[in-house]
């Protein structure tokens, strides 16, 4: 479920587009209420807002947010803003190169998002940098990690619930199989995953946790902690069947400064928002015991810290 | 009545491609039962006397023939009133069905389709069959030809017309150098399957003129022991060319049942595009000297002619 707070009269689109004006305009600017609009109105609304002010002030909004904004808010603000489709094509740009790079924001496009909003990203992705988003994951990566993404963005699951037990039975047994091998990047094991539905990969993994006795995350952990395609391969597994931790995880690590995601609660939070928010801030009391817009409070100040917290749905509408 | 010349007539109406219904019903239907006896007598590859009981019995394979030339309309006609992305979904049904010898057409409707058509072919696969395209080929080829097959029909490609030309240049070399060395076959070289599975059409073009000045010799010259990957080279870079040369197959007079289907395939899913239809019909005419309106009109009989031609004509 969505956090998203949005006021039940919602002022028309001219109307935020004229505050948000006077927002940038004179000394300073006023970010609170930038917030108090932004964060509170849903994609289509915010992209009515953007046509109108480009259309009103001969400006696109977001120039205007970089031109006024900095550092941390100002990226959580572009984020935000952008519809959906775009905003996972910048990130997953992003991503591609070479000081910014982040597999796992891939693994989190790709493995998260429905078939058909995957689509729109890479229509989005396409129509901005003019080349295809699986042509330059394909060049920016290699080895195992390609053998491994490449599919993974290329794929168009099927979305339906059918599963067949049969055949869940067939493929658990040769996961099984090429995890006692070691052959973490074979053919077979990476078709599993990569070209499978939801549904049966659900199927598929379930069962090899009751054949097996472990789920095959845990398997997988054997290895030192210290292969990064690994760690990868288990992102993916979570991220396609229980994303909600996946999610956490990277929230806890980020707001606890650890590893090199120091994005990923910006990222997160603006882009699971208007999707599964409520269902990751479950997910973070359960394992932290302590709410995530505290634990926000806590690692974050100012403007950034209201952003966040108003997505996340606390603050007033 | 002159019999010789209705049995010559009415053998012609119901030999080669497609059946001449007119004449079948000017003249089988308004004949005697005496002159059909005589047709059955005369025509030994249809009919076998058995001269014991005083008989003629049909041969299997009259009935088959018939059965199969009357199809040709029929099947041109639901394939034409389906919509392209059923049509080409089950195209790749049929073929990962049938085996290997039918792979080519996972090739052919994975590289000459847009992309959105191939998009959408995918979404019916779903819909018909309640999984991916991707995952069904996946875990029915084996081998060497299973990346290939499923980055091709995974491909979304870019269509628009920005292209870097240095990038194809060096992916030119890297293709020269794949298709010269020894060891792993050339379609089973990641970075082959690489370029040819997710770059745009238009890169590709580019590539092809590099690799051809580069190496001094024809990228489309059968740079592979796989005939899948020379198939897909020439369905990317020139698809006119393979659609000609298949219709051109398919009208041969030897022929065999399969490739002769290959005809109906080709008019029906091309037929809508008249930009693509234009430039098979030049192409066709330079490399054969006459056009494929003759062709058709010399080869082939009756409604399943006529439908074909009027397929024809739409881009006109």
């Amino acid at each position: 479920m969505a956090s998203l707070k949005v006021p039940s009269n919602v002022p028309r689109p001219e109307d935020d587009a004229e505050q948000l004006h006077k927002a940038f305009s004179g000394w300073g600017t006023n970010e609170k209420l930038i917030i108090s609009i932004l964060a509170h109105r849903n994609a289509a609304q915010r992209s009515l807002i953007r046509s109108v002010y480009a259309a009103t002030y001969n400006e696109d909004l977001l120039k205007a947010l970089d031109k006024e904004l900095s550092s941390d808010f100002e990226r959580a603000v572009m984020l935000w803003t952008l519809d959906p489709a775009e905003r996972d094509a910048y990130l997953a740009k992003e991503s591609t190169k070479m000081f910014t790079k982040n597999n796992w924001v891939l693994v989190e496009i790709a493995c998260t998002r429905p078939a058909l909003e995957l689509i729109k990203v890479k229509q989005a992705y396409q129509a901005r940098y003019k080349k295809s988003l699986e042509e330059d994951v394909a060049q920016h990566t290699s080895g195992d990690l390609r053998k491994l993404l490449l599919p993974l963005v290329s794929t168009f699951r099927y979305e339906g619930d059918d599963v067949n037990t049969m055949l869940a039975r067939s493929e658990a047994k040769i996961l099984h199989e090429k995890v006692s091998e070691k052959s973490y990047s074979d053919d077979d094991f990476i078709r599993i995953l990569t070209t499978r539905s939801k549904a049966q990969l659900g199927a598929t993994l379930n069962h090899y946790n009751n054949e097996y006795g472990n789920a095959i995350n845990k398997n997988l952990k054997e290895e030192s902690d210290d292969n990064d395609y690994l760690k990868l391969l288990r992102a993916v597994i979570t991220c396609l069947t229980y994303p909600e931790k996946h999610f956490e995880k990277v929230l806890r690590l980020s707001i606890n400064k650890m590893g090199t995601d120091e994005w990923g609660l910006t990222r997160v939070v603006t882009t699971r928002t208007e999707v599964d928010m409520e269902r990751i801030k479950e997910e973070y009391q359960r394992r932290n015991s302590i709410p995530l817009d505290r634990a926000i409070a806590k690692d974050t100040s100012g403007d950034y810290e209201d952003m966040l917290v108003a997505l996340l749905g606390h603050g007033d509408a | 009545m002159a019999l010789p010349l209705e049995f010559e007539s009415l053998t012609e109406a119901i030999s080669g491609m497609g059946v001449d219904e007119n004449a079948l019903i000017s003249t089988l239907g308004k004949s005697q039962k005496e002159h059909r006896k005589l047709f059955r007598k005369a025509s030994k590859s249809f009919f076998v006397e058995d001269e014991e009981r005083a008989f003629e019995k049909c041969h299997d394979h009259f009935v088959r023939h018939l059965k199969l030339e009357f199809s040709r309309f029929n099947n041109a006609v639901v394939m034409w009133a389906m919509h392209p992305w059923e049509r080409d979904a089950r195209l790749v049904k049929k073929a990962l069905k049938k085996g290997e010898e039918a792979y080519n057409l996972i090739v052919e409707v994975s590289c000459t389709r847009s992309a959105e058509d191939l998009l959408g072919a995918r979404k019916a696969y779903h819909s018909l069959f309640d999984q991916s395209m991707e995952e069904d080929i996946a875990s029915h080829v084996h081998g060497p030809h299973r990346k290939l097959l499923v980055g091709l029909v995974s491909a979304y490609r870019y269509e628009g017309n920005k292209v870097k030309d240095d990038s194809a240049k060096s992916e030119a070399k890297i293709l020269a150098e794949a298709v010269a060395s020894s060891g792993e076959e050339v379609v089973e070289k990641d970075e082959v399957v690489r370029i040819l599975t997710t770059r745009s059409k238009l890169h590709l073009q580019h590539l092809y003129k590099h690799f051809n000045e580069i190496k001094g010799s024809d990228l489309l010259g059968g740079v592979s022991q796989s005939s899948l990957l020379n198939e897909a080279l020439l369905c990317l870079l020139k698809p006119a060319l393979y659609f000609s040369k298949i219709l051109d197959a398919s009208l041969n007079k030897d022929a065999d049942k399969t490739t002769k289907k290959w005809l109906t395939r080709v008019f029906v899913t091309r037929a809508d595009h008249s930009d693509e239809m234009n430039e098979i019909k030049e192409e066709y005419n330079n490399l054969f000297g006459e056009t494929l309106a003759q062709r058709i009109q010399e080869k082939i009989k009756g409604n399943y002619r006529d439908f074909l031609l009027t397929l024809l004509s739409k881009s006109d």
